[in-house]
């Protein structure tokens, strides 16, 4: 049975942490000579990117390429896609050529769900992020990274700021860091919090300052200017002032807590340089740890008769 | 069929045998394949050491990544792996607790290259079993221990198990 | 023109009798009815209802007639007990003039499957800029009476406020597809719980409720006649019980999709359940439910929006909103209203026959049966049960969110006029 990763609800404790153990292992390998491993010779991983995310496709690239996969890079622009192709017609010709795995980077959120759901591959689907939705993957790297500077998650208190709204790093972080234990809270002007998030396992509060103190982790969202246009905020000198991570605000951190962002970063907007450039920040190092990860879930998924990790589930 | 005692007797053995081999201890590198390997390994590496004033370094080898049968099977986590040092040009001698088809061991040679080029490679077992499908053989072995295809041996070390025995069941039974 | 004999039948549910139907009328009504050269139908067991009428059906033609047509739309109708439907006007061309709304009203007598009610555009285009001919449509063969932008809110208030005055002149009502729209720019689905999970643009209810609102104050202040098409939340229910305990002349419909299904299905994200208004709550659908059986509500309109495959089998942001509704309709309604109690298949035939053809000022439809009465009779058998096939419908398409659900009632025969359109299950 093959199965898929389309949300960070898929995985369970355990799977969670079979993945983030498995990474552990993977990540030992940054040091060998030889990183590349043929653990997934003969298979095929394509990377079908209806947008641009160099950062995400390479990391994906890199992940499969050490596990000997065959990688076929499908973007939206300059093929078929941008003539006007289905997603379904493009999901048919990726199944022509025998994908073993699709991992796929979309604009329209649940996208995934309809590729691994509708008949029409018979690959793995893994979701690069997909349009508000989630972004599983980069939940699961910034957990390894948590667990590499801080032990463990229990009672770990996490402070997600920014734009909540349109962030499918949020929604997946809320999902598996409650899953792993952490204590989540998301700190966000109101517009920009969803209606329904008091539904999500997590806290919610307005106040930056309040919460930092009590922070082990403080992770910054990018927050995009074209928001303010639609009167998210008055301003994004009003939207640093308040909710943006400066050098006094990090000076209230705790010593240990550390800072993450997704990237990209918009330096000066909603974290200061000081702060992305510190030895606190783990902004570089959670880029390292993507292809660890990702080489954790495609060796989980693809390499053996069923795989060990996600949702076999048809939820239609 | 081995005892704690009988293991203790075997391993004790097997290390004058590596030492004999070897002509000392000086380049050995120990390897055990996870999971029952390790820690036979890490024994061994002791009694050579008691037996030559220091002992070897000693660490652990997962092939999980390198098998042939990983399409078969569905898909499962990893052991560690823990190199101690450099292998370049050293004596490793790699440590499992049963051999039978050989392709543990294969799976093994081929991780080996890919972590750097040994001098020698030897193997040492605490059981062989026979059954082989490629031609690999052990330099060191515990206790050869015909078995029929439908009888299964289960190791258990005290590091582990919390006991040190190896017993003979047959398929399907609880050993 | 033939004569049917229905022997044994329950009018409203009620006490078995025969009746009998000869020249397009109810001739004859009582027990052991006999009648020469009649067919006799067995209707031991079977329920008769005034055929149904539908004040909201899209029909696709002209335009979209890979999606719908007439003659298939209407096969659909008949088949699931309608005598007449309103064509909904958001064609290509628009039916914002007399000409486009004669042409579909022609079809509809050709083909004769059931009566084919055109509804006329508020406005040119349905762009909500400038008032179409709505005198001219309304003076034509096809005698316009409702008129909607459905699709698009009339949202600009006094453009709305004309085209409520300007009809009184010809006995018309303006129904209105309630959705502000600034507050529904990217809405893809209910905004609530399930949509801050799924990432889903948010529709919220108050996008509906305040246009509701804000028409019932309107149509009270020019003394006019409104019509809510598609209500889809409590609010909605709560601001028309209030409309009417005032007495101004306001009327709602529910589709059958809103008093079934919630916003959980989306969770798929299968665009099957993809419909506008979205499908909300399941406190919602309890609400809705509440306003049909207490009459707040005063239709069931189907909103049968048919689309072609490819419209539907795509990501949930690139669907087409909308569902089929015309061969459910009477199921669903049976399941989550008769079913549960809720209300008597006296109130079915007031909510999906009476009240509607009230509304659309449809003569010779929605009419108590009794003798003399013009010959629109459903009769349903609604201890059957059946399993949703989408390729075995008569719409072209195949979008119904009802696909491998088993629901209670067939639909028997649907006489139109004396004329049997749906016989033993099947078109006559």
């Amino acid at each position: 049975m093959k199965r898929h990763l389309l949300s960070a609800a898929d995985l369970s404790r355990d799977d969670a942490l079979l993945i983030l153990d498995t990474a552990e292992e993977l990540a030992r390998l940054a040091d060998r000579p030889i990183k590349k491993l043929p653990t997934l010779r003969g298979r095929t991983v394509v990377n079908l990117f209806y947008e641009d995310s160099t950062r995400t496709r390479t990391s994906f690239e890199a992940a499969a390429k050490r596990l000997s996969a065959d990688v076929i890079n499908f973007a939206a622009k300059g093929s078929s896609v941008s003539k006007g192709e289905s997603l379904k017609d493009t999901a048919l010709t990726l199944e022509a050529m025998g994908a073993d795995a699709v991992v796929v980077r979309h604009h329209a959120s649940g996208a995934p769900h309809r590729l691994a759901n509708s008949g029409w591959i018979r690959g793995s689907v893994v979701n690069a992020g997909d349009g508000t939705h989630e972004h599983p993957t980069q939940a699961l790297l910034d957990a390894f990274t948590m667990r590499r500077r801080l032990g463990s998650f229990d009672g770990r208190r996490v402070t997600i700021v920014g734009d909540i709204l349109h962030s499918r790093v949020a929604r997946s972080n809320v999902r598996l860091l409650h899953t792993l234990g952490a204590q989540v809270t998301l700190v966000a002007p109101p517009t920009l919090l969803p209606v329904g998030v008091a539904t999500w396992p997590c806290a919610v509060s307005y106040d930056l300052d309040a919460e930092l103190p009590k922070s082990d982790v403080v992770m910054m969202l990018r927050v995009q200017h074209e928001r303010m246009n639609a009167a998210f905020f008055p301003s994004a000198r009003e939207y640093s002032r308040r909710y943006g991570l400066d050098g006094l605000r990090f000076a209230a951190m705790p010593e240990h807590a550390i800072v993450m962002h997704p990237g990209p970063m918009n330096r000066g907007m909603e974290i200061a340089a000081e702060v992305a450039d510190s030895p606190r920040s783990t902004i570089v190092e959670q880029v390292t740890n993507g292809v660890s990860v990702r080489m954790a879930v495609l060796y989980l998924l693809l390499s053996g008769s069923e795989s060990a990790i996600g949702s076999t589930e048809e939820t239609s | 069929m081995l005892e704690a005692s009988d293991i203790r007797r075997v391993l004790t053995r097997i290390a004058h045998e590596i030492v004999e081999r070897n002509k000392g201890a000086g380049d050995l590198v120990l390897l055990g394949i996870p999971t029952r390997g390790v820690p036979l390994a890490l024994r061994l590496a002791e009694r050579i050491g008691e037996v030559e004033g220091d002992a070897p370094p000693a660490g652990s080898l997962d092939v999980t990544m390198y098998r042939d049968d990983l399409a078969l099977r569905p898909a499962r986590g990893l052991g560690r792996t823990d190199i101690p040092g450099d292998i370049d040009d050293k004596v490793v001698v790699l440590v499992d607790d049963v051999l039978m088809s050989g392709r543990t061991i294969r799976s093994a040679l081929d991780a080996l290259k890919d972590i750097g080029r040994p001098r020698a490679v030897q193997l040492a077992v605490l059981v062989d079993r026979g059954h082989r499908e490629l031609p690999i053989r052990a330099d060191f072995v515990g206790k050869n221990l015909p078995t029929s295809l439908s009888e299964t041996v289960a190791v258990r070390v005290e590091e582990l198990d919390g006991l040190d025995v190896v017993m003979l069941g047959v398929k399907g039974e609880q050993t | 023109m033939s004569s049917y004999l229905l022997r044994g039948v329950r009018p409203l549910g009620g006490e078995p009798t025969d009746l009998l139907l000869a020249d397009g009328r109810i001739s004859e009504i009582g027990c052991g009815l006999s009648a020469t050269g009649a067919h006799v139908v067995d209707a031991d067991g079977l329920i008769a209802l005034p055929g149904l009428v539908d004040l909201h059906t899209h029909l696709r033609e002209p335009g979209r007639e890979d999606a719908e047509t007439v003659e298939t739309g209407t096969q659909a109708a008949a088949l699931g007990g309608f005598t007449a439907v309103h064509a909904m006007a958001n064609t290509s061309p628009v039916a914002d003039t007399a000409g486009v709304v004669e042409q579909v009203w022609r079809l509809g007598q050709q083909y004769g499957h059931a009566d084919v009610r055109p509804v006329g555009a508020v406005t040119v285009g349905i762009a909500g800029e400038q008032l179409a001919e709505l005198g001219a449509m309304a003076d034509c063969p096809a005698g316009v009476r409702v008129f909607s932008d459905d699709g698009h809110c009339v949202s600009d208030a006094v453009l709305m406020r004309r085209a409520l005055e300007y009809v009184k002149a010809f006995d018309g009502v303006i129904a209105q597809h309630a959705q502000e729209p600034r507050l529904t720019e990217g809405a893809q689905m209910n905004e609530g719980e399930m949509s801050a999970v799924l990432g889903l643009g948010g529709w919220p209810a108050v996008a509906e409720e305040a246009i509701i609102a804000r028409d019932c104050l309107l149509a009270a202040h020019v003394g006019s006649r409104l019509h809510v098409c598609h209500v889809s939340t409590a609010g909605s229910v709560e601001l028309i019980r209030w409309a009417k305990s005032k007495g101004w002349d306001v009327t709602a419909e529910v589709t059958p999709h809103h008093l079934l299904l919630t916003d959980e299905l989306v969770a798929s994200y299968d665009p099957i359940y993809k419909v506008n208004p979205p499908l909300r709550t399941a406190a919602d659908v309890e609400a809705l439910r509440a306003g049909l059986a207490d009459g707040t509500i005063d239709a069931v309109a189907t909103d049968h929006a048919p689309h072609p495959d490819e419209a539907k089998d795509c990501e949930w942001a690139a669907a087409a909103m909308g569902m089929l509704g015309l061969q459910t309709a009477l199921s669903v309604v049976q399941q989550v209203m008769v079913d549960t109690g809720l209300m008597s298949w006296a109130e079915v035939a007031d909510r999906m026959s009476t009240r509607p053809a009230r509304i659309g000022r449809v003569d010779g439809h929605g009419r108590a049966l009794e003798v003399g009465a013009p010959a629109n009779v459903t009769l349903i058998d609604p201890s059957a049960s059946w399993t949703v096939e989408p390729h075995a419908l008569a719409s072209k398409s195949r979008n119904t969110p009802y696909r491998t659900m088993t629901l209670p009632g067939t639909v028997y025969a649907t006489f139109l006029r004396g004329n049997a359109t749906v016989l033993d299950g099947k078109l006559a």
